[in-house]
């Protein structure tokens, strides 16, 4: 079932990068966003897999929709052969397949990653926080820190646009606002 | 798109659900999957859908652009007093179980500030740049 959708989103990344039709493009990267989603809900993360649905497939490709409609639709061919980037990315890609293999295997419950302090958050978090969702209890109270942290970088991302698309406004138009 | 009738009619029939589906989505949090970033992405795709339908004027009119800015900072602001309630009231910063009368109804109240807070942030991001993309489309200026 993983398998099978990781192998399809393989696919679609050639395709992506293959393709030359940036509105092909955003269509497909829409729908790689919506494999991943499906692989994280096999996986049992419905929490980001709704995240990744509605930001990856919904708000990005109507953003990248958005940017498409100001700029030419179609990628010009490139002026070289890339040929070092090509190498750089298939080392650096190569190192990560070899970091994968010192992981421990997915369902290992003796993983580092859950001896720590997910036995405590399991067995305490109903009932010290009487929230049954885990990933709400852990998001919004035992990580109350990361998610204020998280918040402002939102907040931080949003200030970056206005401040960027603003000053472009101001000196193009001449409305003087 | 405000020509087609079959648009139209459907993105009306639609809205209110999606609404409503944010709403559950940021209330249910604490029993299902999703909470606040996920509501306020839901939100803000509602209204992102009516400014693509109805035009970005229409969009405008419903959620105006100051109250889109002042979102931007209310929820991150909303989220920081949350954590200096905790201070004041005895506790250490982001330390819900004094906000309550007994620590679980504490938690309970804590989690409900902070997931709107994030939800109220989430969603004016989202509506802002979406907003400012939209405008320059729209040939709302010159280009430069």
């Amino acid at each position: 079932m993983i398998g099978a959708l990781l192998t399809m989103m393989a696919a679609v990344a050639v395709a992506i990068a293959v393709q030359r039709n940036l509105f092909a493009v955003v269509i497909l990267a829409g729908a790689y966003s919506f494999l991943m989603a499906t692989v994280l809900f096999a996986l049992d993360a419905p929490d980001v897999a709704m995240t990744e649905a509605s930001v990856g497939a919904g708000i990005s490709t109507v953003l990248l929709l958005g940017a498409l409609h100001l700029a030419k639709s179609v990628e010009m061919k490139p002026l070289r052969r890339p040929f070092l980037p090509l190498a750089v990315a298939v080392a650096t890609g190569l190192v990560l397949a070899y970091g994968t293999l010192g992981l421990p295997a997915y369902y290992d419950p003796q993983a580092p990653i859950h001896t720590h302090v997910v036995p405590r958050y399991l067995e305490q978090g109903l009932k010290e926080t009487g929230v049954p969702n885990i990933v709400t209890a852990v998001l919004a109270s035992y990580r109350g820190y990361d998610t204020l942290g998280e918040t402002t970088v939102v907040f931080t991302a949003g200030v970056g646009v206005v401040a960027l698309l603003r000053r472009l406004r101001r000196r193009g138009g001449k409305e003087g606002r | 798109m405000r020509d087609y009738l079959v648009l139209r009619v459907v993105a009306k029939l639609l809205i209110g659900f999606m609404v409503l589906f944010a709403l559950y989505v940021q209330f249910h949090g604490d029993f299902g999957p999703g909470g606040g970033f996920q509501a306020g992405v839901i939100s803000a795709a509602a209204i992102i859908f009516y400014g693509i339908i109805y035009g970005l004027p229409a969009a405008r009119a419903v959620v105006p652009e100051w109250l889109v800015e002042t979102m931007l900072a209310a929820g991150v602001l909303l989220y920081a007093l949350v954590g200096v309630a905790g201070i004041v009231l005895g506790g250490n910063y982001l330390d819900y179980f004094v906000l309550g009368a007994d620590p679980v109804a504490g938690q309970h109240r804590g989690i409900f500030w902070v997931e709107l807070g994030v939800l109220i942030t989430v969603a004016g991001v989202m509506l802002k740049i979406f907003y400012l993309f939209a405008g320059r489309a729209g040939g709302e200026e010159p280009p430069s």
